[in-house]
């Protein structure tokens, strides 16, 4: 029991840490917040001219089928975040700090979780401000709405867990950009901006694979957006799949992070 | 008793034996040096007895605690100043302490106060609400000691505190180290300098290839190169050779020839005998000089004298 506790307590501490981090670089969390609305501006008005989407018209309609898009990805942009906050401590020796010190060894994942997933609560409240400024609305209820925002934040919790693994184990000082890098085909190849029944064949079946569309397609659903359905299996169980991959995801990467963290051999 | 114990400490990464079998007994309340090149091992063995990696073999006690069976005691006992300075950057000094403080189990008011006393001794009170990346390399490094120092642990382990250091930083480092052993603190310290551990330390272990080589006291390990040595410079380089071999003849040693100096140098056991007999020899030869001088050797002549593969060694 006083185990649980001091566990509690350094997770606390760390989770504390990071809202310091906040508190000490304002505009560094303010330009996060307001990268994912960027991205509506522009896809919604400089480029959602020329899009059409099944079951909405015309560019408001676009809109619509744009925020649960955005609202996933920006999910899934996290994911950066989080691998680079635990490679600058990996690389900086406070990770090994912390290992040489009788804290709980979960207390650095449980303040990395916590302060991560409240950062992912107010991103998505400002895209959500945008949105409605915007014109999109949900349509199905408030219960549906927040099922939806449950459903995003379990997507964010299995980035979490891709972006502590990978902060254990990549090395070497370009390892941001190329996260970076692989993060946005991740992120464009699903159903987020376009249908994948518009792309060829191959593409949008892996689109529609793609971990994100099943949440994207989940949240639009539950909101009652436009967008969401399609033939295949998978686009028709968005909601179970949208369950399923992150479960599947966590499962794999949870382990794997913690049996990296207990031995960080080099 | 003995604050830090090693027997037959192997470790092994793949094919590499990075230890291969380290025995060490350091004495509660001295300063132990651990002197070796890059990839002698000093990480390692410092890694393994912090608890941070399990070694492959062997048994090793920090403050009477077994480093694998009871990691938590050890942690309990123990400061770590590893190569890094390993503080957050963006928080502040102040900030750093407050959180290892809290980390370490202080409350609120104790982690506070904890902090603003060290903050004052490390010489950082008046930059304490600064964010650490403004710091300068010897501040951070101050902030890293004051870090590992929160609990006040009977054993504190040195990763290469100075490495990279300017030499005022480096200064103020061992000034603090200095303070913390006047308290009663062991340290376990690694380093390439010769200069720290002729400094600091009490006792040395030198390794190479996972392997102690040497160990002793600093002065004890210069007197193993034979006491004194004698050092000529030679006015003309044509002439080193046989100065080279006027020495050795005298002294019955090898000596070593630095041609970017003219100097040559080697040990000596009768130290007022072979000096007379060298200025006396040169003469004779007909051998012009610069210098002539009897010395004691340094640490770097001690360290490379037993580093250097076998057929390079001088007798002693």
């Amino acid at each position: 029991m006083n185990r649980l506790r001091w566990a509690l307590a350094d997770g606390a501490t760390l989770t504390r840490r990071d809202l310091d981090h906040w508190a000490r670089q304002p505009a560094q969390l303010v330009i996060g917040l307001l990268f994912p609305v960027m991205i509506v501006l522009m896809f919604g008005y400089l480029l959602g001219g020329g899009m059409t989407v099944p079951g909405g018209s015309g560019a408001a309609g676009y809109r619509e089928f744009l925020i649960p898009g955005t609202l996933a990805l920006t999910m899934v942009f996290g994911l950066e975040g989080t691998f680079q906050a635990i490679k600058t401590d990996v690389s900086r020796g406070v990770t090994d700090r912390f290992r040489s010190m009788p804290m709980a060894s979960s207390a650095v994942v449980v303040g990395r979780s916590v302060a991560d997933l409240l950062n992912a609560v107010v991103s998505l409240a400002v895209l959500v401000l945008a949105g409605l400024a915007i014109g999109w609305r949900w349509h199905s209820g408030l219960a549906a709405a927040l099922a939806a925002f449950g459903l995003l934040l379990l997507l964010r919790f299995a980035m979490l867990w891709i972006g502590i693994y990978l902060g254990l184990v990549v090395r070497g000082e370009g390892a941001l950009v190329a996260v970076q890098i692989l993060v946005w085909p991740l992120g464009f190849l699903s159903n987020t901006f376009a249908a994948p029944s518009t792309m060829p064949g191959w593409l949008g079946t892996i689109a529609e694979w793609n971990p994100l569309s099943s949440t994207v397609g989940a949240a639009r659903e539950l909101f009652g957006n436009p967008g969401w359905g399609g033939d295949s299996w998978v686009a028709q169980h968005a909601i179970l799949m949208a369950i399923v991959w992150p479960v599947a995801l966590i499962a794999i990467f949870f382990p794997l992070s913690v049996a990296r963290y207990r031995n960080l051999d080099r | 008793m003995e604050a830090v114990t090693a027997h037959a400490l192997r470790r092994r990464f793949g094919p590499v034996e990075a230890l291969a079998g380290v025995d060490l007994a350091i004495p509660a309340g001295s300063v132990h040096g651990l002197l070796g090149p890059n990839g002698a091992g000093k990480t390692t063995l410092v890694r393994i007895l912090t608890t941070l990696l399990r070694a492959t073999d062997g048994t090793a006690t920090v403050a009477g605690f077994d480093v694998r069976r009871d990691p938590d005691r050890v942690r309990a006992h123990i400061g770590l100043v590893g190569q890094h300075a390993a503080v957050d950057e963006i928080l502040s000094g102040r900030q750093n302490l407050e959180m290892f403080g809290r980390l370490h189990h202080l409350g609120r008011a104790r982690a506070r106060s904890r902090a603003a006393e060290l903050l004052s001794e490390f010489g950082l009170s008046d930059t304490g609400s600064r964010a650490v990346s403004t710091y300068s390399g010897g501040m951070r490094r101050r902030l890293d000691l004051a870090a590992s120092l929160i609990t006040a642990p009977p054993v504190l382990f040195l990763d290469e505190p100075t490495t990279g250091l300017d030499p005022r930083s480096r200064g103020e480092v061992w000034d603090a180290v200095r303070a913390l052993v006047a308290g009663g603190t062991t340290v376990l310290l690694t380093t390439q300098y010769l200069e720290e551990v002729d400094r600091l330390a009490d006792q040395v272990t030198v390794i190479d290839h996972g392997r102690v080589i040497a160990t002793g006291t600093p002065s004890a390990l210069k007197g193993q190169l034979g006491g004194d040595r004698i050092d000529v410079v030679v006015s003309s380089l044509a002439s080193l050779g046989a100065a080279a071999a006027l020495l050795a003849r005298i002294t019955g040693n090898t000596p070593d020839t630095d041609e970017d100096n003219r100097r040559v140098g080697v040990a000596v056991s009768d130290r007022m005998a072979a000096l007379t007999a060298t200025v006396r020899a040169l003469a004779d030869e007909g051998i012009a000089v610069e210098d002539v001088t009897l010395r004691r050797p340094t640490l770097d002549e001690v360290f490379l004298h037993l580093t250097a593969p076998d057929h390079e060694k001088v007798t002693a």
